[in-house]
């Protein structure tokens, strides 16, 4: 049944329309210690508590482990479950993440992408949440404030369906602070989409026929779960693909997932990356391409699962790739989704050059000279890891 | 599990039916077990209370024995069991 739904425009920030998600959404539990740049999400959305505008149990814990522990068990239960953080507080989280996981536990994380110290830095980059990338938390970076609200609603029915936890990611301050003017559906129709709660799913407080969560797994078993986590993560594509298109007819917009190609109609070059960034270098690719240059953009929505099989298919064709990432893995083989993407195009017919191209570290901002530079890397495919903007020669 | 569970039908996590730990007998971790004495017993329950491992039976109020499938041996109950009641005493494994 298609039912397009009422919306209104508004002007938001990122936290806050994350928050406002939350509110239509009415979780059961929401558990969250604040941290720049995420804070807002939890500071707005304890005012719709304090509003009585949601019936959301709000618990405020002393630390990020704490958070994302009273998440796990409120889970557990069978609750709807949220919660935010960034940077330090996604580290602290660390332990619990894979246990979340584990106990293949629906809860759904706003990540504000903030850089990790030392040194102390409060600004963008994808550092904390590519920590994340093996504890089997499926994972969604959003491009502009609108994505980020979107990708909210639907990670709730993608994190139930999948049974997997699922963090939405937005450049911390980029998006976290930018306002922009987002399409909001109305409460009615956002509760109808996600519908009434995972209990059909979760009966692990059953008095009559009581279960152990999560009891020790030896080697006769251990690994099995593992599988079976291997298998979920890599059908949860399935899952994404047809929340998707059930967020599409619903809502009357499409939300992205997986890859967005733009301007790679005959592309012999691509410019691959994810999140706030694809708009201004989108402008650039564009310039390139009224100026005669074959570049496209390619960027990834979803970055776990791991879109390989439409990583290849946009990339078909393209001799040159150059991977623009605001993370490093400090193998001298360039950042998390450089890696990832050479080993998906390993092997695959002829499979164009990669450059990887490490950006924005801690909100360093990507100037004009910075996208001629890129350009450059573009044409000349060098191969190999650059550093921008840190005075080296590229 | 004694034999090796398929992957395939794991998709629902780590979930087992509750209770599992009756089955799984500890009490063979025991260097010393403790031995009572219900002739001294004054039911008091202070080692019922304190037992760690709830290994203390008790029924209607009044201590009937000692679970020695999970009891540890730790010696609590002995040491809190009232000096003049001293209704329970840690003795080695292998004694009588």
């Amino acid at each position: 049944m298609s039912v397009v739904a009422s919306s209104r425009r508004l002007g938001l920030t990122g936290n806050d329309a994350v928050a406002l998600a939350w509110k239509q959404i009415n979780p059961d539990v929401v558990a969250a210690y604040p941290i720049t740049p995420s804070t807002q999400v939890v500071e707005k959305f304890s005012q719709y508590v304090a509003d009585g505008v949601v019936q959301t149990q709000f618990v405020p814990v002393e630390s990020e482990h704490s958070a994302l522990s009273a998440c796990v068990g409120a889970a557990a239960c069978g609750a709807r479950v949220m919660t935010a953080t960034s940077s330090q507080g996604l580290a602290l989280m660390h332990e619990i993440l894979y246990i979340a996981a584990g106990l293949r536990l629906p809860i759904v994380m706003a990540v504000a992408n903030r850089a990790l110290s030392a040194p102390i830095n409060i600004h963008g980059d994808h550092s904390d949440a590519m920590g994340s990338r093996d504890s089997g938390w499926l994972q969604f970076y959003a491009r502009d404030v609108q994505e980020a609200y979107d990708l909210t609603i639907l990670a709730v029915r993608v994190a139930e369906r999948a049974r997997l936890p699922v963090m939405v990611g937005l450049d911390g301050f980029t998006l976290s602070h930018s306002l922009e003017v987002v399409e909001v559906s109305s409460d009615d129709a956002v509760r109808a989409f996600v519908g009434p709660g995972p209990e059909d799913h979760y009966h692990f407080l059953d008095g009559p026929e009581p279960v152990t969560i999560g009891p020790l797994a030896l080697p006769d078993s251990y690994m099995d779960f593992r599988r079976a986590l291997a298998e979920a993560v890599a059908r949860s594509a399935e899952i994404i693909a047809r929340e998707a298109r059930a967020f599409r007819e619903h809502f009357g917009r499409a939300v992205p997932v997986f890859v967005e190609p733009v301007a790679m109609e005959g592309a012999r070059a691509a410019v691959v990356l994810m999140g706030s960034y694809a708009g201004v270098v989108e402008e650039a690719v564009q310039r390139w391409r009224r100026a005669g240059r074959p570049v496209g953009l390619v960027r990834l929505v979803t970055f776990r699962p791991f879109p390989a099989e439409a990583l290849r298919a946009a990339l078909a064709g393209t001799e040159h790739v150059v991977v623009m990432e605001r993370a490093d893995t400090l193998s001298t083989l360039g950042g998390p989704l450089g890696v990832e993407l050479r080993a998906a195009l390993y092997g695959a017919g002829r499979p164009p050059a990669v450059t990887d191209v490490i950006f924005g570290l801690g909100g360093r901002e990507l100037r004009e000279e910075d996208l001629e530079q890129v350009g450059r890397l573009v044409d000349e495919a060098p191969g190999g890891v650059r550093y921008l903007g840190t005075g080296d020669d590229l | 599990m004694s034999t090796q569970a398929s992957w395939r039908a794991l998709d629902r996590g780590p979930v087992i039916p509750g209770g599992t730990s009756r089955a799984f007998v500890t009490g063979t971790w025991r260097t010393e077990r403790p031995v009572l004495d219900l002739e001294r017993c004054i039911h008091c329950m202070l080692c019922w209370l304190y037992c760690p491992d709830s290994s203390i039976l008790a029924r209607d109020g009044r201590v009937v024995g000692i679970d020695l499938d999970h009891c540890k041996g730790c010696g609590i109950c002995a040491a809190v069991c009232p000096p003049r009641a001293h209704a329970i005493v840690m003795v080695p494994e292998g004694q009588p």
